[in-house]
């Protein structure tokens, strides 16, 4: 007999090994997310997939599936605290979508609007820091980093190098990279590596393609986050999309 | 230093295991760690350079620009700032010439501060070079400052300088009877190993680091592992602010400590052991090397333990300042030298713990009692206490109290009785548990020690009734923020985001709205943090909210609404390029006139 749980009442299949989150994926499904993505060993650092498993908060994406499990998902409580933890990413950081390269084509900038997030609510770290434009295919905008880990794990599991690392401690953390000049160009990443197209938000950007997509044809302009997250996870077919979603779909090579 | 470093790395086995150690000798010797050297290391032990960056930045005492000579750390602890330590501080800093944080320009001596460094009942205490400096005052500041300028070595300073009291005032049930060496182990094998698992189970023991789970079924789950390789690991990182008893149980009572993680073993099946020392008590550990090479040579640790066919040996890994090592998984990540991040769970460390082996963690004060078990039995334990909370908890007090120091109760002991012993009246509240417990009012001084009540691992800070909540709350979420390993959202920012709401309110601009900001913070940073250092940091204010919301209200401005910056402040330097000053170039902040 196949084994289930509960995710906001409707009964869903699960094998054993599989998280919350890969559950609900397979199942369409969608609980919000941003450090998660499918082809990497989770992570469960931002937060945002909490969910209530039998009245207790876990991470979706981390905590595995078990019989018995009834799972509150999309709740007004738990969306309007993802709302919040989002808008703590937003403060940390140096975020001007208006004028960002990846607006519209941005998982962070999405799950924020899926979210409902119309301001700040917090006050703003404006926080000093820099930019890494010495690779000569991508660069690196500090000012957008959410430390979600996703270059940092494509690098080491899809492409078989090392190239990204987080360091730091506390509000201070920051990412790194693996060249003694501590610059990205002396490492050896790769345009075509997954690692630089994986980041949820505009902080690694492939040079030379930035505002490509027409406002109107980005990813973002005609579909929540949900419909595009579970099209690229497999669960639906992604030729309801449009095809640069598709193009997600297949391997997250955005904007090209 | 490319011959040193590959002699240290070379000492150390090129294991990464043992990365603390080696940047620990680094640090020693070249006041930081030089990018060649973190390049070096990376190379010798085949890891990756951002590891090693990540590792160095993620721990207080290393760092990657040079220190002075004689790097001075003040410990600032609540309890320390209630002694003086921001005078005292301040003075350091004008006698020596130094910035807090900074290096002098000579670069002979560098000041900083530093979290709790486990000394409160003999501060304003602090550390020169990683030694205890303690009772502060300022002719010791003047001594040192001479030393310091004498360019005296740090091992010629007047021994008294370094002296650490245990200050043991009242031993109960386990200090007053502490076991001779080997009377556990042979005890343990007399009875029978699956039988001294059911006395320890039998006694009710509880871990002791505040936790409180189930000391046997930690060891049961970890022993019926089908993986064998398995492992036995003290936590003596107390780093909890006001807390400092294992320090003085591995200064007068190690051997028995080291005696339960032997029991501990032969239960499991383990044959290695580690003890994670935080770096503050670096004055402990060649002590601690020197008694393991004794119980060596004892034959209670090496192959065949007393003739008994155990084989276990027990390594010490110093950690290098950084309170989330506390949280077992963080500091598993740290043996095995890495940033101190705790794992996601499960898999618990029992299933996947040091090395991804199965691996029991307890705290020392549990591996103390469970030596005394194995002697005495479950029974003469759970005589003790209360029917949820089995035998006795050792605190350490400190604070507003005539006799600060180590106290061992029987649970249940009521906190009055606690006060009456340690000479503490004129009771505004006491802080049990440290920071991330729980503060209570002196109308509830008849709530009792105990799991069900009032649990703790140990820290006992009494406060009078001069001093200002504002101020210990305020100390209190400077510690969390400074602490937070930043691996989550909520945990990160929301540590921030709480230590700038608390200074928003306690330094006079808070506005109506701004007391249901905060605790809008900490539900958030308590409900959705990775950890126990977020789901814990925001109680400091949560707890004194609940008990003096009037006292939050009162510090509020009359006006709706105050943006979070100071405004005048602001336009400082717009007004300095600009070369005004004139009240036309001083605005007021919005709402100031309004009532």
């Amino acid at each position: 007999m196949t084994k289930t749980i509960a995710i906001d009442g409707k009964t869903i299949p699960f094998e054993d090994g599989q998280t919350i989150m890969d559950a609900a994926l397979a199942a369409d499904v969608y609980i919000p997310h941003l450090c998660h993505h499918p082809e990497f060993t989770p992570h469960g650092s931002c937060k945002l997939c909490s969910v209530k498993v039998n009245g207790r908060i876990c991470s979706a994406c981390t905590f595995p599936a078990a019989e018995g499990q009834d799972i509150i998902n999309n709740s007004d409580e738990l969306n309007g605290d993802r709302k919040r933890i989002t808008q703590m990413l937003f403060v940390e950081g140096n975020h001007f979508c208006p004028s960002c390269e990846k607006s519209g084509n941005c998982p962070l900038q999405a799950v924020a609007y899926y979210l409902n997030m119309l301001d700040n609510h917090f006050p703003f770290f404006f926080q000093t820091r820099q930019l890494d434009a010495s690779h000569p295919d991508v660069l690196i905008d500090h000012n957008r980093c959410i430390f979600c880990t996703l270059c940092v794990r494509a690098s080491q599991q899809q492409d078989g190098k090392d190239v990204f690392g987080i360091a730091g401690r506390g509000i201070n953390k920051h990412l790194i990279v693996n060249a003694e000049s501590g610059q990205l160009k002396d490492t050896d990443l790769d345009a075509a590596d997954k690692a630089a197209h994986v980041c949820p938000t505009g902080a690694i950007l492939i040079k030379r393609t930035g505002y490509q997509v027409p406002i109107g044809q980005r990813i973002y302009d005609h579909h929540q986050i949900d419909a595009v997250s579970l099209a690229a996870s497999g669960s639906r077919p992604s030729a309801a999309l449009p095809p640069f979603v598709a193009v997600v779909a297949e391997g997250g090579r955005h904007g090209r | 230093m490319q011959d040193f470093i590959a002699s240290v790395v070379a000492g150390h086995g090129y294991q990464p295991t043992r990365l603390m150690m080696i940047l620990r000798a680094i640090q020693e010797q070249y006041l930081h760690i030089p990018d060649a050297a973190i390049a070096q290391v990376a190379r010798l032990l085949a890891i990756s350079l951002t590891q090693v960056i990540g590792v160095v930045e993620f721990y207080h005492f290393f760092h990657r620009t040079p220190r002075g000579r004689y790097d001075v750390l003040i410990s600032d602890s609540i309890t320390d700032r209630m002694l003086g330590k921001q005078e005292l501080m301040a003075y350091f800093s004008e006698k020596l010439g130094v910035a807090v944080g900074g290096v002098r320009v000579d670069g002979r001596v560098s000041l900083d501060n530093t979290s709790c460094t486990g000394l409160c009942d003999q501060g304003p205490a602090g550390l020169v070079n990683g030694l205890p400096l303690t009772r502060l005052d300022q002719a010791r500041v003047d001594a040192i400052c001479e030393a310091i300028n004498a360019g005296k070595a740090v091992n010629e300073w007047p021994s008294e300088w370094f002296a650490v009291a245990d200050n043991l005032l009242k031993p109960g049930l386990l200090l007053n009877a502490p076991i001779s060496g080997g009377a556990a182990i042979q005890a343990a094998y007399h009875r029978g190993l699956p039988e001294t698992l059911a006395e320890v189970d039998q006694s009710g023991l509880r871990g002791r680091g505040g936790a409180g789970f189930k000391t046997a079924m930690k060891w049961r789950f970890c022993s019926e592992e089908p993986e064998t390789e398995r492992y036995v690991v003290c936590n003596a990182d107390e780093g909890e602010p006001g807390t400092f008893k294992d320090r003085v149980l591995l200064n007068s009572y190690a051997h028995q400590v080291f005696e339960g993680m032997t029991v501990a073993a032969a239960i499991i099946g383990a044959k290695r052991g580690l003890v994670y020392l935080r770096g503050e008590y670096l004055f402990l550990h060649q002590k601690l090397l020197d008694m393991l090479a004794q119980r060596r040579q004892s034959h209670l640790l090496g192959n065949n333990i007393l003739g008994l066919g155990q084989d276990f040996d027990i390594e010490i890994c110093l950690g290098a300042g950084a309170y989330i090592c506390g949280e077992e998984s963080a500091l598993i990540e740290s043996l095995e030298g890495r940033m101190g991040i705790p794992r996601n769970r499960p898999p618990y460390p029992v299933s996947s713990g040091y090395l991804g082996k199965p691996t029991v963690v307890n705290n020392v004060e549990t591996f103390l009692a469970a030596a005394a078990i194995a002697v005495k039995g479950g029974d003469w334990f759970a005589g003790h206490g209360t029917d949820k909370s089995k035998g006795s908890k050792i605190l350490s007090i400190c604070g507003d109290c005539q006799r600060p120091g180590i106290y061992e109760y029987p649970f249940g002991t009521t906190i009055q009785t606690i006060l009456d012993d340690c000479g503490a009246d004129d009771v505004l509240g006491v802080q049990i548990g440290g920071p991330s417990g729980t503060f209570i009012s002196n109308q509830e001084l008849n709530r009792k020690l105990a799991f069900e009540d009032l649990a703790t691992g140990g820290s006992f800070i009494v406060f009078n009734n001069q001093r200002d909540i504002f101020k210990i709350v305020q100390n209190f979420s400077h510690f969390f923020a400074h602490e937070s390993c930043g691996f989550c959202t909520p945990c990160r920012v929301g540590t921030a985001l709480l230590k700038k709401q608390v200074d928003k309110i306690f330094d006079g601009h808070g506005s109506a709205g701004d007391v249901v900001a905060l605790e809008e913070i900490c539900q958030l940073v308590k409900s959705y943090s990775h950890c126990g250092l977020g789901q814990t940091a925001a109680n400091p204010v949560l707890s004194t909210l609940q008990r003096y919301p009037e006292l939050y209200q009162e510090k509020l401005k009359k006006i709706s609404y105050e943006p979070g910056f100071d405004l005048d402040g602001a336009l400082e330097t717009a007004r300095r390029m600009a070369h005004r000053n004139d009240a036309a170039a001083h605005l007021a902040q919005i709402g100031e006139d309004h009532d």
